[in-house]
């Protein structure tokens, strides 16, 4: 009964969803305000419509209901209730109703944020955000209904794939479809402003906040997927290029690129044509990458089963979409103003230079991800592109992208001159050469790519210091907390974001250039040293998880003699789909990760034992949050707090109506 | 005294208290391996190289590639045995030759463009703007349409 | 031409492939040995360990190698195709027993029927190796000069047999 509800929900969900994105637009166009005024309780009736779905799936999964074909196919008995609940996104169908959800949750956000939005921009932004919704429910309804009954049903679930039984696993894929979900709302905005004409620097300053919402919880999404592949997999790597990896990569780049081209539009009414196809891409590259992962076109670690039919669906489903968007931009675009007058040395004009870096680095993942499809299309033959590639083309791409990061903010807007900033940045540029040269050789281990990846990073903190002290000398304020205090949020958040990537940078450089690995073959009581720790096997014993069996060995780590930590890592066999799984066991550190995983029992209760020492590791993720954490401050800022604080005013109907009109 | 004996104890006594052994017979030729094998591929994975996987035709081709390194092979020979059989499939790193040419200069060419473009539409742009940027007027009216929120009429 | 067109025209393109690579098969590798000299080996036969089994006693003929083991699932459902083939008699099925239990072996042909004059045994997988196998079964079509022909990756169906097999056999059998 509950999972009939759970359908039957999505199919008015499904009705809703044609209405909102049909009337209100079609009323935007011809001014009826009352067909306008259906968005608003449309798109929050929809919310609790695909809300009521979810819902009744969590429940079926809660209950262990087996005679829905999902929930037997991706769930057990032994299962635990909070990996039950995780598993409604645990594969195809299930993770389509968790975008659809946050969707939905995204337009239910901008109904209650929107009060200050004109009424014609308002509807046509949640009519754009129900047509996308349209597709994915139709999707849904037709060939990847979760609630789809299993009879009769099964005694027992097949069980999650235990790759996905763990923690990180429940909160990553929320946070990563929030991030791609999220840049919906840049998309309708800029196809709302496409369709009435008007996008002004307004527009751009509703699309900030919205779109650094989704920035950031992509960043963190995708951070807490590499973490998950880092401790999970069991090989230690956070990071393969994988086309899953990068279809999630992809719209971060055009996100990151297009809160920059906002902040321009936004401020000196600059880009516009430029902001918004950025808007588009970001939004149509997490639909891609919804293709890329459930359509079985490329291979991959993470993709879903796939079938055939299924590719066809979304493929259509994008065609029309992003078609259509990149249609209407062909059609409107060249009718859009200019803008400020600005040099090429200046602000705008280096952020349009890094949007230029970033898109090219978009494209070249794009490339490489896309490239054996191409060839194998062709039949030109198969090859892999993997991270040997990535590699060597991203980097060259991103070191001027990341100089440019250091100089962009010192520079004035409309035009600035080369030889003040090159003045004002040589003691930053002076640090950071000799600290990126003298510290690898301190630490006895120089190479090219290891001073190349300090002297960005210190770069980087060393501008954003320059900048910090020549903005605190232009705001008000007695005492140095008081100046530091009056320095916009916006503005800290900016500091705040780029330092996360110099960390970012730290730990990556640190991790290639100084990590230790070791494979040894260790008896009880034997000992392996690395990185000035000592691993002494204690023996593993037999445990017994709640759906698996395990050997989990014991090891106690001391440095200098004195013990620092005991670790168990673990070797797991799930006994439902009989896989066989590597769990590490992982001491992080501010400086370091010491990492253990068992490999094969071998005679007489010794073991293969892979140990890493990985020194910064931790900085990657720290990295990715500081920049989350930047995008949180920057939201923050009082300028767009008005924006988010003003609710719906308490006016009646009849009177709004009437305002309508005069306006 | 105590305390003496006890290291006495711990010094000669727990006979099984030892380095262990590298997994490798050879760690340098495991060195050499693992440096080989992180830029191959497993063909019979999802994605992944033949350096993490557990596949068995992955341990087979590691047992392949170990015995060339005993006999010396040098990379290239190894790389060239292993495309012989099964091609450009295998490398991660794709061989510059005519079909892949787009694919190693794409990420510059792309560049190249959207540097020209940028150049190029921003002098079209110096000439066609008069300068009429967002003024501090406009400012104000947007902050004041974002501060009036629906009271706007 | 409208500048602002490009971003569309790019799209499309990439949707054109997109629908293209659907039909294709991402996990099929097609073998670089087509058309070179199919690798030389000598292998123990399953039935009598003591015989060896190797191309060059075929020399002459055109004759299919299929690798397989009993412990693979794809083998099964090929099974009855080979049997078939081989009941027809239009072209010899010589087998390669692929990394297996040498007993499993030989009940696994004692109960679903043995199509292969003669098995070579491949224990550690060098000769599937030297083959570029990747996944058993696959099936190879080699010429009278020892060249092989034809790759079939992943178990063979009526389908491709009287499709791609059959038809290549009786090209390669005239020259």
């Amino acid at each position: 009964m509950i999972p009939e509800i759970g359908h039957f929900a999505l199919i008015l969900a499904l009705c809703v969803a044609v209405v909102q994105g049909i009337l209100p637009i079609y009323g935007a166009a011809v001014g009826n305000s009352a067909l306008m005024a259906v968005a608003k309780p449309a798109a929050r009736g929809q919310f609790l419509l695909v809300l009521t779905a979810f819902c009744c799936l969590g429940y079926a999964f809660a209950e262990k209901d087996f005679s829905v074909l999902y929930v037997a196919a991706t769930s057990n008995s032994q299962l635990p209730l909070h990996y039950r609940l995780a598993a409604i996104w645990g594969a195809h169908e299930g993770s389509l109703l968790l975008w659809t959800f946050i969707l939905s949750l995204w337009m239910f956000a901008v109904t209650l944020f929107s009060a200050h939005l004109p009424d014609a921009t308002r509807s046509r932004i949640l009519g754009v955000m129900g047509l996308v919704s349209v597709g994915f429910l139709l999707f849904m309804l037709t060939v990847s209904n979760p609630f789809e009954r299993l009879i009769p049903a099964a005694l027992d679930g097949r069980d999650l794939n235990p790759l996905l039984q763990d923690p990180g696993m429940v909160i990553h894929p929320p946070m990563l479809y929030m991030g791609y979900v999220g840049f919906s709302v840049a998309f309708a905005f800029a196809i709302a402003a496409l369709l009435g004409g008007n996008l002004d620097a307004a527009w751009a300053r509703w699309s900030r906040p919205w779109t650094t919402v989704a920035w950031c919880f992509l960043t963190v999404g995708i951070a807490m997927g590499s973490g998950w592949a880092y401790y999970e997999l069991g090989w230690g790597g956070w990071w393969f290029w994988d086309p899953v990896e990068n279809a999630s990569f992809m719209p971060w780049l055009a996100g990151t690129a297009l809160v920059h081209s906002l902040a321009v539009t936004d401020k000196r009414g600059g880009f516009k044509v430029w902001t918004v196809l950025l808007a588009i891409m970001a939004f149509s590259l997490s639909l891609l990458g919804t293709f890329l992962v459930r359509s079985g076109v490329l291979t991959s670690v993470h993709a879903f089963a796939t079938d055939p039919k299924r590719g066809l669906f979304i493929l259509a489903f994008l065609a029309v979409v992003i078609g259509g968007s990149l249609a209407l931009y062909a059609w409107r675009a060249p009718r859009v103003g200019l803008g400020g007058s600005f040099a090429m040395v200046s602000r705008e004009g280096m952020l349009l230079a890094n949007n230029v870096l970033l898109v090219a680095a978009m494209g070249s993942v794009l490339l490489g991800t896309l490239y054996p499809l191409f060839l194998d299309a062709l039949d030109l033959g198969k090859i892999s592109v993997g991270p040997p590639y990535f590699d060597s083309v991203f980097v060259p791409l991103m070191v001027p992208a990341i100089f440019l990061m250091g100089i962009g903010p010192l520079a004035q807007w409309k035009k600035a001159s080369l030889p003040d900033l090159a003045k004002r940045l040589q003691w930053a540029f002076g640090v950071s050469v000799v600290t990126a040269l003298a510290l690898p050789v301190v630490m006895r281990n120089w190479t090219p790519l290891l001073s190349l990846g300090l002297l960005l990073a210190i770069w980087i903190v060393t501008t954003a210091v320059v900048t910090l002290r020549e903005r605190l000398t232009h705001v008000n304020g007695n005492t140095l907390v008081e100046r530091l205090a009056s320095v916009p949020k916006s503005y800290w958040g900016m500091l705040v974001a780029h330092c996360g990537i110099a960390v970012f940078i730290v730990g990556v450089t640190m991790v290639k250039g100084f990590e230790t690995e070791k494979d040894v073959r260790m008896n009880v009581g034997e000992t392996a040293t690395i990185g000035d720790y000592t691993f002494r096997f204690d023996g593993a014993q037999d445990v017994v998880g709640p759906n698996y069996t395990a050997a989990r060995g014991t090891f106690s780590v001391s440095r200098d003699g004195r013990e620092t930590t005991v670790l168990y890592p673990e070797k797991r066999r799930y006994t439902v789909q009989n896989q066989v799984m590597t769990e590490a066991a992982i001491d992080p550190g501010l400086l370091r990760d010491l990492y253990v995983s068992l490999g094969e029992p071998l005679n007489e209760g010794a073991w293969s034992v892979r140990l890493y020492h990985k020194p910064f590791v931790d900085w990657i993720w720290g990295g990715c949050f500081i920049m989350a954490l930047g995008g949180v401050l920057a939201i923050s800022d009082r300028r767009y707090r008005i924006a988010w604080r003003r609710q719906e005013p308490a006016v009646p109907a009849s009177t709004r109506t009437a305002r309508r009109k005069v306006a | 005294m105590k305390r003496l004996i006890l290291i006495a104890l711990l010094l000669s006594g727990p006979a099984w208290a030892g380095e262990a052994r590298p997994l490798a017979d050879d760690p340098a030729a495991e060195a050499r391996l693992k440096h080989l094998a992180v830029e191959l591929r497993c063909l019979v994975c999802q994605n992944q190289t033949l350096a993490d996987s557990n596949a068995p035709l992955a341990e087979d081709l590691r047992r392949e590639v170990r015995e060339m390194i005993a006999k010396d092979m040098s990379d290239k020979e190894i790389i060239d045995f292993l495309v012989a059989r099964y091609g450009d499939f295998v490398l991660y790193r794709p061989p510059l030759k005519a079909t892949t040419t787009l694919l190693w200069v794409g990420p510059f060419v792309l560049l190249m463009i959207g540097a020209t473009a940028l150049i190029m539409t921003l002098r079209r742009r110096a000439h066609q703007v008069v300068d009429v940027p967002v003024t501090d007027e406009e400012h104000r009216r947007v902050e004041q349409l974002l501060a009036e929120g629906g009271k706007r009429s | 031409m409208n500048r602002f067109l490009l971003p569309l025209s790019i799209f499309i393109v990439v949707v054109i492939f997109l629908g293209v690579g659907l039909k294709l098969n991402p996990r099929e590798i097609p073998s670089p040995l087509v058309g070179k000299v199919a690798p030389d080996f000598s292998q123990p036969q399953l039935y009598d360990p003591a015989k060896v089994f190797s191309p060059a006693d075929l020399k002459g003929k055109v004759w299919l190698l299929n690798f397989w083991a009993s412990w693979c699932s794809g083998c099964r459902t090929e099974h009855p195709v080979l049997m078939e083939l081989a009941k027809s008699g239009e072209v010899p099925i010589y087998g390669m027993d692929y990394k297996d239990q040498h007993d499993e072996a030989m009940t696994w042909l004692k109960r679903w029927g043995n199509p292969y004059p003669v098995v070579g045994v491949d224990d550690a997988g060098r000769v599937g190796i030297n083959y570029g196998v990747y996944g058993v079964p696959e099936t190879y079509v080699i010429d009278k000069q020892g060249v092989i022909r034809y790759k079939q990756i992943g178990p063979l169906d009526p389908d491709t047999v009287a499709k791609k097999i059959l038809p290549l056999v009786k090209q390669l059998e005239s020259q």
